[in-house]
């Protein structure tokens, strides 16, 4: 089981202060966050991708994980998510295995679709395609990092030739795909098709949805023959707010909860809390309402919170990245692990799926010969 | 057997809005019953107490447990009856937003019996323009006569258009009709994980695999 966090990269003014962070410091905040999350022992680092204010998300998410992965040695870097639908698969197939080298396969991907809709048009796309833009895209994708030579014709970019995509996956095995949703049918059908992984970030819905969505995704996993419904792969959101004193936790997050993005000025906190995963207390509270959650949606592999938005200032994210390393994540890890079946899988890793291959290799295409360059020394 | 859902928008209490459904909802028990249904369950639902739950679905994105309940709720009715206040020449904003967060398959064919109060007559085409073409929308089957009652209806016995009582017996009578001779295939459930198997994705995308 995994534990971390993804950050939706939003500058967000402090509403206790007043005080908005600039982009720079909102970007060197989020390495901070990362390289934290690695001290305190956490799995994973995943961030969002984004190409509107008030976001300072990476637009290209290798950019980011790309200087934490130089930066770290541990931690699991991931996306939370990758836009299927308005970047090009070509450059998704590139960026992506480029940083899996720089990485040394210390990553993985969420894709998404996005929900905003005007920046499917600042990349030329329509948001009413969305589910077939996500269909397409991924299949190319997946040929891409599959295939050395590929040529294929769809409906949404030009076709390709005999492309080959570079630098080919690390000893020739994809990252590890998560597909992200959270009310799209498609994308766990999706998600159970590949056998990929499949994402629910339930941190604004009701876990009566999320158990659904978990559940329409492992029958179908089944159904597609890649294991039994308990062996799929699954990651859910979180998210949460502590003080070693319950009423503490409620008074300090009070202002920022009523002021955030996405939720603020709604319900009150305690019916969010109660309606959603996010739960404000202390780290016993927190311990036992996300041990509970694999009882709607099984033994799962992996869990991130969200822990760094709605103007948290840095020094009390990093606070509570303490406390999630000292206090919550290590008891949940037992906890999860008590009476979980042995044939219930961990998230897949890098080396986990060149052992499935059948070890390291060399995965580079050595063209025959470039028009720079001259000849390649393999083709003499 | 026919369950029948009330849904009032009207915010005083008690509202004449209210005082209207009530009147529909007893007129369309008396006209399902003289068809033969014996076994007709009426719920009156005031949309005053799911009014912060509204907001907060329009909000957060999804709907509390209760506004779940009551949105299934509508959902099975074999017919719903309908009122809001006019203000601003239109329905109430509570009235609306409920529409707001209701999924737009969820009136598909039911039969539904509208009505509306103001306290002027000159808001009395309000259904007719504002009203009726929303539930066009939801493709819901409305019934032709819409019960509007002013001020004025309350207290008098002949209106433009006769009394406020037989407006509501006809509307009734329209409304048990379409119900008991129902043939349409009415939205009774929303199933929200209903999805294509992936290789039919697939294939409608032009995608060899």
């Amino acid at each position: 089981m995994q534990f971390g966090i993804f950050t939706v990269g939003d500058v967000t003014t402090d509403p206790t202060t007043g005080k908005t962070p600039t982009e720079h410091e909102r970007i060197k905040a989020t390495v901070a966050i990362a390289k934290k999350a690695e001290e305190v022992g956490l799995d994973v680092f995943a961030t969002g991708e984004h190409h509107n204010p008030p976001f300072a998300a990476p637009a290209n998410p290798t950019v980011l994980l790309s200087h934490i992965a130089a930066a770290t040695e541990r931690i699991t870097l991931s996306t939370s998510t990758t836009l299927i639908t308005t970047n090009d698969p070509v450059r998704l197939a590139e960026d992506y295995a480029y940083l899996q080298h720089l990485a040394d396969g210390r990553m993985d991907l969420m894709l998404g679709r996005g929900n905003t809709g005007p920046v499917y048009p600042w990349f030329g796309r329509d948001i009413r395609q969305g589910v077939e833009l996500a269909v397409e895209n991924y299949a190319l994708l997946r040929k891409l990092w599959d295939e050395d030579v590929v040529s294929w014709q769809g409906k949404f970019r030009t076709p390709l030739q005999g492309f080959t995509s570079t630098p080919r996956p690390l000893d020739g095995v994809a990252p590890f795909v998560w597909h992200g949703s959270i009310r799209t049918p498609e994308i766990a059908e999706q998600a159970a098709y590949y056998g990929d992984g499949f994402f629910h970030n339930n941190i604004f819905w009701p876990i009566s949805h999320t158990k659904q969505m978990v559940a329409l995704y492992r029958r179908r996993f089944e159904h597609y023959g890649h294991g039994t419904a308990d062996q799929a792969i699954v990651g859910l959101g979180g998210q949460v707010f502590m003080a070693k004193n319950s009423q503490d936790a409620k008074n300090q997050f009070r202002p920022y909860f009523n002021n955030a993005p996405v939720y603020g000025h709604g319900p009150s906190m305690e019916d969010f809390a109660e309606q959603t995963p996010l739960t404000v207390g202390s780290p016993q509270e927190v311990i036992d309402r996300y041990a509970a959650m694999r009882e709607h949606v099984g033994d799962y592999q992996r869990q991130l919170f969200l822990i760094d938005h709605a103007g948290l200032p840095l020094k009390t994210v990093l606070e509570q990245l303490d406390m999630l390393g000292e206090d919550v994540v290590p008891v949940l890890r037992k906890e999860m692990a008590a009476g979980r079946p042995a044939h219930v899988p961990d998230a897949p890793t890098h080396a986990s799926r060149v052992a499935a291959a059948g070890g390291h290799k060399d995965s580079t295409v050595y063209a025959d010969a470039d028009d720079v360059t001259g000849a390649s020394p393999t083709a003499q | 057997m026919s369950h029948i859902i009330a849904l009032t928008a009207g915010l005083s209490q008690p509202s004449s809005t209210r005082i209207l459904t009530d009147a529909m909802a007893t007129a369309s028990q008396n006209e399902l019953e003289g068809l033969g249904d014996l076994d007709v369950h009426i719920e009156v639902i005031e949309l005053r107490d799911y009014a912060h739950d509204i907001v907060d679905n329009m909000l957060t994105g999804f709907a509390s447990s209760r506004l779940e309940e009551l949105k299934t709720k509508v959902i099975a009715a074999d017919g719903l009856i309908a009122t809001t206040p006019v203000f601003s020449q239109s329905f109430s904003g509570l009235f609306k937003s409920f529409l707001d967060v209701l999924d737009q398959k969820s009136l598909i064919n039911k039969p539904l019996y509208l009505g509306a109060t103001a306290g002027t007559a000159r808001h009395s085409l309000a259904l007719e323009y504002a009203i009726r073409p929303v539930f066009a929308y939801f493709r819901a089957a409305t019934v032709p006569t819409a019960v509007f009652a002013a001020s004025e209806d309350w207290g008098d016995t002949a209106g433009v258009s006769g009394d406020l009582e037989s407006r509501v017996a006809r509307g009734a009578k329209e409304f048990a009709t379409l119900i008991l001779g129902n043939n349409l295939t009415t939205t009774k459930a929303i199933d929200e994980l209903e999805t294509p198997d992936f290789e039919t994705l697939l294939r409608q995308g032009g995608i060899e695999f």
